[in-house]
């Protein structure tokens, strides 16, 4: 088997059996990733001389003894996450410039854990879009077929897992933006409970919504990660204050009468009859391995992308704010006025998506509209949430498809926005209750993946990795690598 | 919405935008107000707006200490113009 294909617990046991060093597999992922930028477009920066020099370290301590279940693995971060001394765009010419002075709280318990980063991901413009298109870096295309997009917001991180270039890549999921893209290109991501990992040094979109997580190939490599990199964290007023559970000792928990619950309203219209195929197959491998399917009901559920069109704009608004040409970030030239600055400076440095969000979050927060659009869309926010909580009542999991169809091509959303924001349509809900949720591989349509999506309790973290790596235990749709990247 | 209701929200939200760019910000808002205007149908007497998606969670403080050491060099390295430790902006008060 090669390198780049092991598990995260496979290049564990190698590294520590040195059967090969993290000096060997660095080198080999740096050489994939090298091998592949040019097509994919799937990183921002490429770290190559730090991380050699982090894998000479690693294998030191490995020689010693030393390290833990993580120590000399490769990794990627979304450029979204602050990473000491190392350019963190967050995909905009707003910070083409910008070279974090710390490091993110995820990127610091990583590093700790001594995992080599190989460079930054790219992703759509300050996380803001569905397909990658909105960066300014250009789009990533995805590897199972270039002429598509590999979904967003974290289009790059998606686009290296599933290429295996390298075992885990981080990310960030405001509406879908961790399990669309894992779905379109055909890996497991992971989205944990709202609170559970740090946005500290996470560039912030909607902060009621954000929340960082994983993409790996397979769940139980999700839970070593995400084991690293969840806890309280201090410095994030967000943060849960709650012990985290041993998310790899938990893929063990059985299956046998578990219940599933099919959310009614995710198989109406707009499903592609091949998508729900997939799904459905894969609902009869849990039903065979012991659990209970139960239809449920959320008949708000509709309006979630609505809510969410309010909310998230109206949050990044305020966010983006900070973003002025003053203290770091793009200053337009010879600024007639500090107002001038200002205008010129944003107008410049934002992408039109981003600038479309922060017109619509201004407007909705704006004198006399605050109660018709922001007020009613956190009470309709509530009643999706109350209804999760009922749901949840009566089943252990909710699960569906992650998207309505595989991946799209390039340029075939872009010309309107609602179009595009329809894309996260099963994901949102899961932002605006802040519960967990992950997508895994459930089968293909036209050589493309699709995925199958799992929506948790809150702090039900260890059921869903359980139920994913049962699943994953029958099937092998998150060992297919695309052609020309085995 | 018409151009100057366009015009007013750029400038709330402080972006440059010139007049050929209008347009087409005229039609998405439009049409994601639009979209967004689905929102009414939701009975919402009685329910209590979601601002954290989390329940029982309250606002946690700390003790007001400094914990912060000096690096504001670190962070004006990013700064597009600084002089004698300040941020420099263009003159404010004539």
């Amino acid at each position: 088997m090669s390198l780049h294909t092991k598990s995260l617990a496979q290049l564990a046991a190698g590294l520590r059996a040195r059967e090969f060093s993290s000096v060997e597999l660095t080198r080999t992922l740096l050489e994939r990733i090298e091998a592949h930028q040019e097509q994919l477009n799937a990183l921002i920066t490429v770290t190559a001389p730090s991380a050699m020099q982090a894998a000479a370290v690693a294998d030191g301590v490995l020689a010693r003894g030393g390290g833990g279940p993580l120590t000399g693995i490769p990794l990627v971060h979304k450029d979204i996450f602050c990473t000491e001394g190392v350019r963190t765009t967050c995909a905009s010419r707003m910070l083409d410039n910008f070279v974090a002075p710390y490091d993110a709280t995820v990127v610091a318990k990583l590093k700790a854990e001594g995992m080599i980063m190989l460079g930054k991901t790219n992703m759509d413009e300050f996380a803001m879009g569905s397909s990658n298109e909105t960066s300014f870096y250009g789009p990533v295309r995805n590897p199972w077929n270039p002429q598509l997009v590999p979904g967003g917001s974290s289009g790059g991180s998606a686009a290296v897992v599933a290429a295996r270039l390298a075992p885990f890549a981080t990310a960030t999921d405001t509406g879908g933006s961790i399990r669309q893209p894992a779905a379109l290109c055909g890996v497991t991501g992971f989205k944990p409970t709202y609170g559970r990992v740090s946005r500290y040094g996470m560039i912030a979109f909607a902060s009621s919504l954000d929340q960082g997580g994983t993409l790996t190939a397979s769940a139980a490599d999700a839970a070593l990660v995400l084991r690293a990199m969840a806890g309280f964290d201090p410095r994030d007023s967000t943060s849960v204050d709650r012990a985290v559970p041993d998310y790899v000792a938990a893929l063990e928990l059985p299956l046998a009468g578990m219940k599933i619950g099919l959310l009614k309203e995710f198989f109406e219209k707009g499903l592609d009859p091949d998508n729900e195929r997939c799904v459905r197959d894969a609902l009869a491998v849990y039903e065979k391995l012991g659990a209970t399917l139960v239809e449920v009901s959320l008949p708000n559920l509709g309006l979630s992308v609505p809510a969410y069109y309010v909310v998230a704009p109206a949050e990044c608004s305020s966010n983006l704010a900070r973003f002025d040409g003053v203290r770091f970030g793009h200053r337009a030239k010879e600024p007639k006025d500090l107002m001038d600055l200002y205008k010129r400076s944003r107008g410049e440095g934002f992408g039109a998506e981003v600038k479309r969000r922060i017109m619509t979050g201004t407007y909705v927060l704006s004198a006399g509209y605050y109660d018709a659009y922001y007020l009613k869309a956190q009470k309709v926010r509530r009643l999706i949430a109350n209804e999760f909580d009922q749901a949840f009542a009566q089943v252990d999991v909710v699960m569906g498809p992650t998207t309505p169809t595989p991946a799209f091509e390039l340029g075939s959303k872009t010309s309107d926005p609602i179009t595009m924001y329809l894309n996260d349509i099963y994901t949102i809900g899961a932002n605006l209750a802040g519960l967990p949720a992950m997508s895994i591989p459930c089968g293909f349509v036209q050589n493309l993946p699709v995925g199958l999506q799992l929506i948790g309790r809150h702090f039900a973290e260890e059921r869903l990795l359980s139920a994913a790596h049962a699943y994953q235990r029958e099937t092998d749709w998150h060992t297919r690598v695309p052609a020309g990247y085995e | 919405m018409k151009p100057e209701q366009i015009s007013a929200i750029a400038h709330l939200a402080r972006l440059s935008m010139d007049e050929a760019e209008i347009p087409r910000y005229q039609q998405s808002l439009a049409s994601i107000l639009s979209f967004v205007s689905d929102l009414e149908r939701a009975q919402t007497q009685n329910v209590q707006p979601m601002a954290h998606p989390l329940p029982g969670l309250v606002q946690r403080m700390r003790p007001d200490l400094a914990t912060e050491t000096d690096a504001h060099e670190r962070y004006q390295a990013n700064a597009p113009q600084v002089a004698a430790s300040l941020y420099l902006v263009p003159k404010v008060i004539e």
